[in-house]
């Protein structure tokens, strides 16, 4: 049980009546990344707190680095790295105070963690703000000091929860390379999102949750070929017709917004030959999509 | 217990840094006593006679130091729920630091910025008239008591904090907390004025007791005192109220932050 950084058996939390998470059961090897997807309440953070120590579960149990989380959280504690949910630093303090602050709590000597702290801020393209308030940070730099703050001292079990919700689309790619650069560093971890595009991206492993159960998992090839692949939307008046001439791509039809969704393998070179195919028709508008979280989640809950 | 002490003074540098970034919080705490006292001594205190004689000034001055301890609250209650709401508590209760050390580093800094606010009403007494007429004990021991019942009323505030874990609630309690604790006391008037009912309330307020304990130990006016036992033995009665309010919040606050995500 100990080769595994982090592992849960039938985890659950109850709030009153309501179940925030069920049988959870995980298994993260070192040096892998494990997504947790699902929407606003689907039990992620949840996961997360129990797992961090900050909530203690109602059922099941869960070892973190070989210990539990119920009856040594101390322990736990001291082999865990935590990135909360909104960049939870200090605002009245600056970048590099923030990072000293959690480094010498962490029991660095204080050269050490001078040297780390240097090191972090450059690492994360923060040496210029080091020294301003976080208060005035941007979003993607709160993110990137949050990151840095968890890694003033090595830990072999990260965590990060939502590390790139409400951030623009520069700044999470930003935020995926620093994630990426940390998994190289040996430690296992664990991130929650609610973009399946970003658990594609980091994740060797990702499990999806609703409603507080997991509702699949797997490499995200498989659940990818589970989701099904990319779609065209198509609005036109003449929507029956369309989806006549197209019946043989199995589209699925919405009379009340006057539209088409057609599964597109081929992307671009798809949405091509069914424009020609409905070139006489008019058609409004037209686009190709990646799965959204939503398609994903209709895709494997009604599997 | 070294290890302890070190996150203290790590947590409590913490909040001490704040202070300079918080225009406000600097007016609070170095201003408030500046205009109380004037306000007091000057508007309001023309109008006050000392029931059985001496100088209102000097009266006033040990009630402005009882003041600023209560007045603790709504800024130590603030700054918790703050660290709740942002998710720094959360950060740091997963840290392997002991359990009472983000609580204890909170009040000492508040102690830290009271000792501060207490210096600047020192100044201003000097100012008006006031001075401690006392032996040098006595005087240190004023001081001492109004530190221990501080550091007992921070505690209130960090469980208060812990409890509403929002800012602005926390501010709004606290304030409606500490305004009757301040005017049904006899800081700025003699009790014995008062109506039957609100005075027995203004006899046992422990801010009284505070405030008499501080007239006694540097000699100012008392005014005449009421026939309580709290007011007969100020130093006593301060000293009760303090042990007794470390005893139920100490215990309260480290049970509501141990089980914050229970």
């Amino acid at each position: 049980m100990n080769s595994y950084a982090v592992r849960t058996e039938a985890l659950g939390r109850r709030f009153g009546d309501t179940d925030a998470l069920r049988d959870l059961d995980l298994e993260v090897a070192p040096g892998t990344v494990l997504g947790l997807l699902g929407h606003n309440g689907a039990g992620k953070t949840t996961a997360v707190r129990i797992l961090t120590t900050l909530l203690a579960p109602t059922s099941g149990r869960a070892l973190v680095a070989g210990r539990d989380v119920a009856t040594e959280p101390g322990a736990v504690r001291e082999r865990i790295a935590v990135a909360g949910q909104e960049a939870s630093l200090d605002e009245r303090l600056t970048g590099r105070e923030n990072l000293m602050l959690l480094g010498r709590l962490q029991k660095l000597p204080k050269r050490a963690a001078v040297s780390r702290c240097d090191e972090l801020l450059e690492r994360f393209g923060l040496t210029d703000a080091a020294d301003r308030l976080l208060g005035t940070y941007s979003g993607g730099m709160r993110r990137r000091l949050d990151l840095a703050a968890c890694l003033m001292v090595r830990r072999p079990v990260v965590f990060l929860d939502e590390p790139t919700t409400g951030l623009d689309p520069a700044a999470r790619a930003d935020m995926w390379g620093a994630i990426a650069d940390l998994v190289t560093d040996g430690a296992a971890l664990i991130l929650t999102t609610q973009y399946l595009e970003e658990a594609d991206r980091l994740a060797d492993r990702i499990v999806v949750l609703s409603g507080g159960r997991t509702v699949a998992e797997g490499t995200p090839a498989e659940l990818k070929r589970r989701v099904g692949d990319r779609r065209v939307h198509l609005t036109l008046d003449a929507f029956e017709e369309a989806a006549r001439r197209l019946s043989r791509l199995e589209p699925e039809v919405d009379v009340r917004t006057r539209s088409l969704s057609v599964p597109a393998p081929g992307g671009p070179d798809d949405l091509r030959s069914m424009l020609d195919a409905l070139d006489d028709l008019d058609v409004e508008e037209a686009s190709l999509a990646q799965p959204t979280l939503d398609d994903a989640f209709f895709a494997l809950t009604t599997a | 217990m070294i290890a302890t002490l070190n996150e203290v003074r790590l947590l409590s540098g913490r909040s001490l840094r704040h202070i300079p970034r918080i225009p406000e919080k600097v007016f609070g705490t170095l201003l408030m006593p500046l205009v109380f006292v004037l306000l007091f001594a000057y508007v309001f205190g023309s109008a006050i006679d000392v029931p059985g004689g001496g100088d209102y000034h000097e009266y006033l001055v040990s009630g402005i130091f009882a003041q600023a301890m209560i007045g603790t609250i709504p800024g130590i209650a603030v700054g918790v729920a703050s660290d709740i709401r942002s998710g720094l508590m959360d950060r740091l209760r997963a840290l392997p630091i002991s359990r009472g050390s983000v609580v204890a580093g909170r009040t000492v800094a508040e102690l830290v910025e009271l000792i501060a606010g207490t210096l600047v009403t020192v100044a201003c007494g000097l100012i008006v008239g006031w001075a401690p007429h006392g032996s040098v004990l006595e005087t240190l021991g004023a001081f001492g008591l109004l530190i221990v019942m501080a550091f007992a009323v921070t505690w209130a505030g960090v469980w208060l904090g812990l409890m509403v874990r929002d800012p602005d609630g926390a501010d709004g309690i606290a304030m409606s907390i500490i305004f009757p604790m301040m005017f049904l006391s006899g800081i700025f008037v003699p009790v014995g004025g008062l109506p039957d009912g609100l005075r027995q309330i203004a006899e046992w307020n422990p801010v009284t007791a505070l405030a008499t304990a501080c007239r006694d130990l540097f000699g100012s006016p008392t005014g005449i005192v009421p026939d309580v036992w709290p007011l007969q033995h100020p130093i006593l009665a301060s000293l009760a109220w303090a042990a007794a309010l470390l005893a139920i919040f100490v215990p309260l606050s480290v049970r509501r932050y141990r089980s914050l995500g229970y």
